[in-house]
């Protein structure tokens, strides 16, 4: 692009924050006063300096034009990222009441950016001599893999052997057994390098705990479990798309080798979910042309946000490579073509009815699933009792909200934006119900983010 | 979602169930159905919940809906600009106590600029964005001060929220009627039959609408029912004849100074006094004149008291209270009520000809002089009389103790509420130039915002003073919080040079120069966004917007600029 990109909005700036605290700390710097030198160029990138309780000014420089989201830098010691100046300087910018004006970059601004751009252009040249050598010693990953699959063998097996002997004693032992029976287990699919069976193995020790009804779900996931055991044990019987898809489920990611798809990406939602190890955010991804779904995952270390952050509502022009397995939704991001833009653009919804028979024909790739991404359209949130649901306009059929999503405060802009006519919601559809995610107001008006 | 009914192939119902308590007890105990006895039957059990889970999984199916909530009415106001829509966000997003704490720093206190944004936006008339309801009302609950002017803005999608979510009932107490629409003010049976059959909060709520509207109407229907009224609603239905006072409720005053209970009369007999024609007024005139007499014996005229020596069944009866608080002399308090209740108008005619001012500068024999200028100050307040006002104020450059009034702040205060913007921030300037600020907080708050240039002037200059004095500004922090919200936005850039941080004098308090300089800033960044606030409301619908800027030129550029170029086209 020539012409600078068209500015984000305060919302879309602020949803790059990676705590409250940040947000509220880089609101308030969202202001002329404490700026001086700021300024902008076409490239996508920005500039100021900010003074802060020292005597000198923090430099604060920021990269938007980055295909991998934005990249900021600032001499200031805070450890957040992006830190309060960065988020201050873009909401400045993003304000576009003059105090960025566009400019030539300070030296101190350029070398930074030079820098990023040339490290960039090396990393993408070695990418693509990397791909040709990287198999250097085939011999010696398929040695390495091999030894994986064997310990994941063990885990799986040793695993097959616990279930049966819960199931054996009954599952009104596990109430008194508590997490240390699970918390061991899990350390030992650590051991065997399956992520995704210890996760699942961690969620079954909380599940006594969580109330009513808890010996149904946790015969749920065991029996899930034990599906996921057995489809990596006899992984060989498997056709191909649901092998990969056990080896996912397992914690083989493998690599996002599918077709790069092209494509204007609508982002509609982002959110973060956050462990004692990791947080993990997801992206949702709507492609105008192909009508996907996609899913863009990133990690951080705990309490620490990822770096990739796509507002809601932007669209980029970009590939996406997918992750192998049937019924997956991952992707990862590849070459972007343009900074991302905002657009008025909105996914097509479907009925309650639709949404449901969604989820359960993603199953038949992917029983492991436990929700699909859904837009519905034309719903109204209805109170239900102590519960809400997303009933159709008709007044005829509703999905649940989930219990989760009926504590957030997202609810409340829900029911706010809607006021008793037809919203579009874009969410999440399984069977603990419905997670509202994005909303869309009846008539125009942009995309409200409900996480 | 509800389950399906069971498929064509499924297992005879309840086999999900009896899969359940199996697990339950485990296969040692009961032996799951369809699956052998034996070491295998755990792992036989989890094959057929496998199956069984991914089954009912697949067959979910929506639920019937509930019934729908009644939709809101379409907001007849126009939508607010996406600019100021994203300020609200920002201004709510500063929820107070979400961090930091101590130090303020030279970064704005949003939250505090919130009642103005609310009141601005209010005076625009514009309808709020529906998903920031939701934090506006919480905002409100935790401070009712914001709650009329952000229920006005909410206006009645916040009525509609309040009734699913508990936490928002302030919404619907505050609206009148508990969230009941009042009838129309024309439809005169439903008026009628409201006023009988409501509730006390319903009734208090039509009086002051309908009085509001139509003075008379609201007192004749009050007159309907006053006999049977209980006193404490008697009170409180007085009470809101208040606003739109006028001689034509003499009547019925007249009749309330009968009344059976003290406080009514009180209260009739206050509303009377406002009312210079009444004939309560002019018996009080008569009263408190003849305790007040010009003596010309000595030197000077002064002014000479005789205050009452009881309290007789008629001045009990317009509305004195016979018995003192304690600490009060009987006919010190009798004459104060005296005095306070007779019309200022009727003083001149008694005291020779003098005018307001020449009154106020006589002497007063015996020390009455702060009895009788106090009750003064509350006639002047009580029947809004600017000319009397002026007189017990004074000069602002008067020593305090004294000025021609002997007045004490929160008694100017008041007096000032009576005289027009202008004079009230003219006369509080010229205290501040003379007096500084340590006693300026309480008259700065009777000011009109934004505050006129000579009195922004004289805020500036004292604050500037009170600086090179070498003192720590947080010693002002009262009048700076003030100036950051009143102060005319337009003043910012006189502030430019005050935001460096200056030479400390040797007397200064140790880094005071710093500090002063972070205050400084931080008042100018407030007055900037304050300015991007107002401008953000109010170019919209007021400016048309500007030719040939770089920015509109590029965005059109945009295929999407028309919803995308925002915040800047005002």
């Amino acid at each position: 692009m020539t012409q600078q990109g068209v500015r984000w909005s305060a919302d879309q700036v602020l949803s790059l924050a990676p705590d409250v605290s940040s947000r509220k700390a880089g609101s308030k710097l969202g202001a002329a006063g404490p700026w001086s030198g700021a300024g902008s160029c076409g490239e996508g990138t920005v500039w100021g300096l900010c003074q802060g309780s020292g005597g000198k000014p923090y430099q604060t420089v920021v990269d938007i034009a980055d295909a991998s989201g934005p990249a900021y830098k600032c001499s200031c010691p805070s450890r957040k990222f992006p830190c309060k100046h960065a988020l201050g300087l873009l909401l400045l910018w993003a304000a576009g009441d003059g105090a960025v004006p566009p400019g030539q970059p300070p030296e101190w601004a350029g070398q930074w950016i030079e820098g990023r751009r040339k490290r960039a252009q090396e990393k993408q040249s070695a990418d693509g001599a990397g791909a040709a050598s990287g198999s250097g010693d085939p011999e010696a990953a398929r040695r390495r893999a091999e030894r994986r699959a064997e310990r994941i063998t063990a885990g799986a097996t040793e695993l097959e052997q616990r279930l049966a002997d819960l199931l054996r004693g009954g599952l009104a032992g596990a109430e008194q057994a508590g997490y240390g029976l699970w918390e061991e287990t899990a350390a030992r699919m650590v051991d065997a390098q399956a992520s995704g069976l210890a996760a699942r193995v961690r969620d079954l020790g909380s599940i006594p705990s969580s109330g009513p009804g808890w010996p149904v779900r946790l015969l749920e996931e065991c029996a899930l479990l034990h599906l996921l055991d057995q489809g990596w044990l006899r992984r060989e019987g498997l056709p191909e798309g649901l092998a990969a898809t056990v080896r996912a489920r397992i914690g083989l990611a493998g690599s996002a080798d599918g077709p790069p798809l092209r494509d204007r990406w609508l982002v509609l939602a982002q959110y973060d979910t956050a462990d004692a190890r990791l947080t993990t955010r997801r992206i949702w991804l709507y492609g105008a042309e192909s009508g996907r779904t996609a899913l863009l995952l990133s990690y951080g270390a705990a309490g620490r946000a990822p770096e990739l952050a796509l507002p809601v509502g932007l669209v980029l022009d970009a590939e996406v490579s997918a992750y192998p397995g049937a019924g997956q939704s991952r992707v990862a991001l590849g070459e972007q073509f343009a900074p991302p833009a905002p657009a008025a653009l909105r996914p097509p919804g479907l009925t309650p009815p639709e949404a449901a028979a969604r989820y359960g024909e993603a199953l038949r790739d992917d029983p492991w699933l436990d929700s699909v991404p859904v837009t519905l359209e034309r719903v109204v949130p209805t109170p239900d009792g102590d519960s809400w649901q997303l009933a159709d306009a008709h007044g005829e059929t509703a999905l649940p909200l989930t219990p989760s999503a009926r504590s957030r405060p997202g609810l409340w802009r829900l029911v706010s934006l809607s006021g008793g006519t037809p919203v579009t919601v874009f969410g999440e559809c399984g069977h603990r119900g419905f997670t509202p995610l994005t909303a869309w107001p009846e008539g125009a008006g942009e995309a409200v983010s409900l996480c | 979602m509800t389950r399906t009914s069971a498929p064509v192939d499924a297992p005879a119902p309840g086999a999900w169930e009896e899969l359940v308590t199996a697990a339950l007890l485990g296969t040692e105990r009961r032996r799951p159905p369809g699956c052998p006895p034996g070491p295998e039957a755990p792992l036989a059990l989890l094959d057929a919940a496998a199956v069984e889970t991914v089954r009912r999984r697949a067959g979910l199916r929506p639920g019937r809906a509930a019934r729908l909530p009644d939709p809101l009415a379409e907001d007849p106001r126009p939508p607010l600009p996406s600019a100021a829509a994203r300020r609200l966000a920002m201004l709510l997003a500063d929820r107070p106590g979400a961090g930091g704490g101590g130090r303020r720093g030279m970064a704005p206190d949003l939250m505090e600029l919130l009642p103005q944004w609310l009141t601005t936006a209010n005076a625009r008339g514009y309808a709020p964005p529906p998903e920031l309801l939701p934090a506006l009302l919480d905002a409100a609950r935790g401070r009712t001060d914001l709650r009329p002017a952000a229920l006005t803005f909410a206006g009645p999608r916040a009525v509609w929220l309040a009734r699913l979510n508990p936490d928002w009932r302030f919404a619907l107490r505050a609206t009148p009627g508990g969230g009941t629409t009042l009838p129309h003010l024309e439809d005169a049976g439903k008026v009628r039959q409201l006023w009988q059959e409501g509730l006390f909060a319903e009734r208090v709520a039509l009086l002051s609408a309908l009085r509001s509207r139509e003075p008379a109407a609201a007192r004749d229907l009050l007159a309907t029912t006053w006999a049977t009224e209980r006193a404490e609603d008697r009170l409180m239905f007085l009470d809101s004849l208040r606003t739109g006072l006028t001689a034509d409720d003499e009547p019925f005053l007249e009749q309330a100074l009968t009344d059976r209970s003290r406080n009514v009369r009180a209260t009739a007999a206050e509303l009377l006094s406002a009312l210079p024609g009444s004939a309560l007024a002019g018996r009080m005139a008569v009263r408190a004149g003849a305790c007040v007499a010009v003596d010309h014996t000595g030197d000077t005229p002064t002014l000479a008291i005789e205050a009452p020596h009881e309290c007789d069944p008629g001045m009990e009866s317009d509305g004195v209270v016979p018995k003192p608080p304690a600490g009060r002399g009987e006919r010190s308090w009798w004459f104060g009520q005296l005095v306070e209740a007779a019309p200022l108008g009727t003083w001149p005619g008694r005291l020779g000809g003098r005018t307001p001012q020449e009154i106020v500068a006589l002497p007063v024999a015996d020390d009455w002089q702060a009895e009788l200028h106090a009750a003064w100050c509350r006639a002047a307040v009580r029947q809004r009389d600017a000319a009397w006002a002026r007189a017990l104020l004074g000069a602002p450059a008067a020593p305090e103790a004294g000025g021609p009034g002997a007045v004490s702040l929160a008694e100017r205060a008041k007096l000032l509420g009576t005289l027009d913007a202008a004079e009230r921030a003219g006369w509080v300037a010229g205290f501040i130039s003379a007096h500084g600020l340590s006693e300026a907080f309480q008259l700065l708050g009777v000011c009109a915002v934004p505050w006129a240039a000579p009195l922004g002037r004289a805020v500036v200059d004292a604050l500037n003073i009170a600086r090179d004095a070498g003192s720590y500004p947080w010693s002002f922090s009262g009048v700076m919080g003030l100036a950051e919200r009143c102060l005319d936005p337009s003043e910012a850039s006189t502030l430019d040079g005050l935001m460096a941080v200056p030479d400390e004098p040797e007397d200064a308090s140790p880094g005071a120069g710093g500090y002063w300089a972070e205050a400084f800033q931080r008042l100018v960044t407030t007055l900037r966004l304050r300015a991007a606030m107002q401008e953000e409301l109010g170019a919209a619908r007021t400016l048309s917007p500007p030719v040939g800027s770089a920015d509109s030129a590029e965005s059109a550029k945009s295929a999407d600029s028309a919803d995308w170029g925002r915040g800047r086209s005002g």
